[in-house]
């Protein structure tokens, strides 16, 4: 199966490029600062707790504020990887064109579409493994060092690899029509749009302005990324921490509906069916 | 050889690349206005031309690189993109970048599965081409560290890989050095003892000349000249004769064998006269009729067009260029 030849030089590309090393290198930097993090919130809020005994509680419930501190970890943990995810395939097809790679597998007993079929599930077994170690990983520190455990981690990260999968698809689509420079900006705008437009959306439901929350479901239309992120965060937080929090930067009260999951999983399709159709009818 | 044989070697029964007014139109510039080729199997066929003359491009669209724009191509009798004639197909491109990360070995290995080899098949024939193009030996370092002339030795073997009926070289020896050279010289020619064709693209014309067959010449996107090499050179052939007396009897004598282009007479030396003749047996016939006619001979030098000299005549007299 040429695919899955095409995948596991993709995968094996990243690591032996120590890619995917240097990244976890710095994600350890950021999970250790995590821990550290972690552990003073936790260490704070005990004492005031003891501090202010007997007397009413004023503070939120430990565990909405636990939950925040997960929120910021799996939010820059899905930062990272869809940085990562655009870095990474930004020149998968331009930059081997580029190269000349290309120009000795093409000619051999194989399709174009199976390039980008396996380059993406290539890409994606590398985003997996990569998001699965970090999701793990604040989990992991919110169990041991902040006793708290967020419900639905599994759920949410399988969404946040559709994130990375959306970013992704994007990606792979500009790399077989723009160069790889032209890519990387036209993908980080976007991406950069959808991040703007989350973040409009939330400040319009903040302040119950309905041009600034259809500015945000237009972006997510575009590029469906950051509202699968807004889902994913949803589902790994108690319903009282969504409820008492209210609109964040990080989250959303409102999460996108399952029609919204649907949507996004037949953009990232139609996306790599548009990159193959792209990819066969360009000159090498 | 006799003009007879020719015409069945230019003619062979199957054809490994057969291409019909194959064209390639790049917005308002014509890389390639007409491309109709035939090479027989078990040909070596040179496929020459200057710098932009579309070569590279021609290639592209047989490797399905490009897609032309107009025309027909097959290759092995199946139309262009067949996967089963892409399986006995080996190209070496002019570009030959390989994911620089992997080893020697790792590198075939991915192309031998690429072309769908066996795990067993793989086995074999891995080390097998490693040795052919005597890379054997460096096959675990990293094709980082290769040479240009070590990248080229394994881009070559990659193409070997499949036991390829047809071979499509695109400038393979342009980075290698003398040695190298001989050795690819070589590899083309026990191809050839194989009987599997090979598609030579090369603008280093002694080359082309030691190991080809068949020859066509493109120059401004169309075939300027095409045939066995054999016929091409040997359309003209000077004889340089050295003798030890020349006057008018013996310029009429050689005059009813060929026609003189040049005499040089010097008094303390023997004149030497250039005739230019239709074949080898008649200057053997020129020689006996002068030594009869007791014309002392000291030397005959029979000189043919060498192929660069073709290829300037036929480089400088193709037309313009055609418009889109």
């Amino acid at each position: 199966m040429r695919t899955l030849l095409i995948a596991r030089l993709t995968f094996d590309e990243a690591f032996r490029r120590k890619m995917i090393l240097a990244v976890l290198l710095l994600s350890l930097v950021f999970l250790a600062l995590y821990v550290f993090g972690f552990r003073l919130l936790h260490d704070d809020l005990m004492r005031y707790r003891q501090e202010r005994l007997g007397r009413p509680d004023e503070l939120l419930p430990y565990d909405v504020q636990a939950s925040a501190m997960v929120l910021l970890g799996l939010y820059t943990v899905n930062f990272l990887a869809g940085i990562m995810t655009i870095f990474a395939a930004v020149g998968s097809i331009s930059g081997e064109i580029e190269a000349g790679t290309l120009q000795s597998i093409l000619p051999k007993p194989i399709s174009r579409w199976e390039i980008i079929a396996g380059k993406y599930l290539g890409f994606l077994a590398m985003i997996a493994v990569y998001l699965g170690l970090m999701v793990g990983g604040v989990i992991l520190v919110s169990r041991v060092v902040g006793h708290y455990m967020p419900p639905n981690v599994f759920r949410g990260l399988l969404l946040m690899i559709l994130v990375s999968a959306i970013l992704l698809a994007l990606t792979m689509l500009g790399s077989t029509v723009f160069s790889t420079m032209a890519n990387g900006i036209v993908v980080l705008m976007l991406y950069g749009m959808a991040l703007t437009g989350g973040l409009v959306e939330q400040v319009g439901t903040a302040l119950d302005n309905d041009t600034m929350v259809r500015i945000g479901v237009i972006t997510s239309v575009v590029l469906p990324s950051d509202s699968m992120w807004r889902l994913a965060s949803n589902v790994v937080q108690p319903e009282m921490a969504v409820n008492l929090l209210g609109p964040t930067p990080f989250g959303t009260i409102s999460p996108p509906s399952e029609f919204a999951v649907r949507y996004a999983i037949a953009y990232c399709a139609v996306l790599v069916v548009a990159s193959a159709v792209a990819f066969n009818r360009r000159d090498i | 050889m006799p003009a007879d044989d020719l015409a069945v070697a230019a003619e062979p029964a199957r054809l490994a690349v057969e291409t019909r007014a194959l064209r390639k139109v790049f917005g308002a510039f014509v890389a390639v206005d007409d491309l109709t080729i035939a090479v027989g199997e078990g040909e070596v066929f040179g496929f020459l031309g200057p710098n932009g003359a579309g070569k590279t491009t021609s290639v592209k669209m047989l490797m399905g690189l490009t897609r032309p724009t107009s025309g027909e191509a097959r290759l092995l009798d199946r139309p262009l993109g067949n996967r089963e004639a892409r399986r006995r197909i080996g190209f070496l491109p002019e570009m030959f970048r390989f994911h620089d990360w992997l080893t020697g070995a790792e590198l075939l290995d991915l192309h031998a599965r690429l072309y769908g080899m066996t795990d067993a098949e793989r086995r074999r024939r891995v080390p097998e081409v490693l040795h052919l193009v005597g890379m054997y030996g460096r096959r675990d370092e990293r094709l980082r560290a290769y040479s240009k002339g070590m990248q080229q030795r394994i881009g070559l073997a990659q193409a070997l890989l499949p036991d390829p009926k047809l071979v499509i070289l695109d400038e393979p020896t342009s980075a290698l050095d003398p040695i190298g050279r001989l050795d690819v010289r070589t590899i083309i020619q026990s191809l050839r003892a194989e009987g599997r064709t090979v598609f030579l693209n090369s603008h280093l014309l002694s080359e082309v000349e030691s190991v080809c067959d068949r020859v066509a010449i493109i120059n401004r996107g169309r075939v300027a000249a095409t045939g066995p090499m054999r016929e091409l050179l040997s359309r003209e052939l000077l004889v340089e004769l050295r003798l030890g007396r020349i006057d008018d009897d013996v310029e009429r004598l050689i005059a009813r064998f060929g026609s003189i282009r040049d005499v040089a007479r010097d008094p303390l030396r023997p004149a030497i006269v250039t005739v230019e003749m239709g074949d080898e047996e008649a200057v053997a016939r020129l020689i006996d009729a002068l030594v009869a006619a007791s014309v002392p001979v000291f030397g005959a030098t029979p000189h043919h067009r060498s192929l660069e000299e073709l290829f300037f005549e036929v480089v400088e007299t193709t037309p313009e260029r055609s418009e889109p």
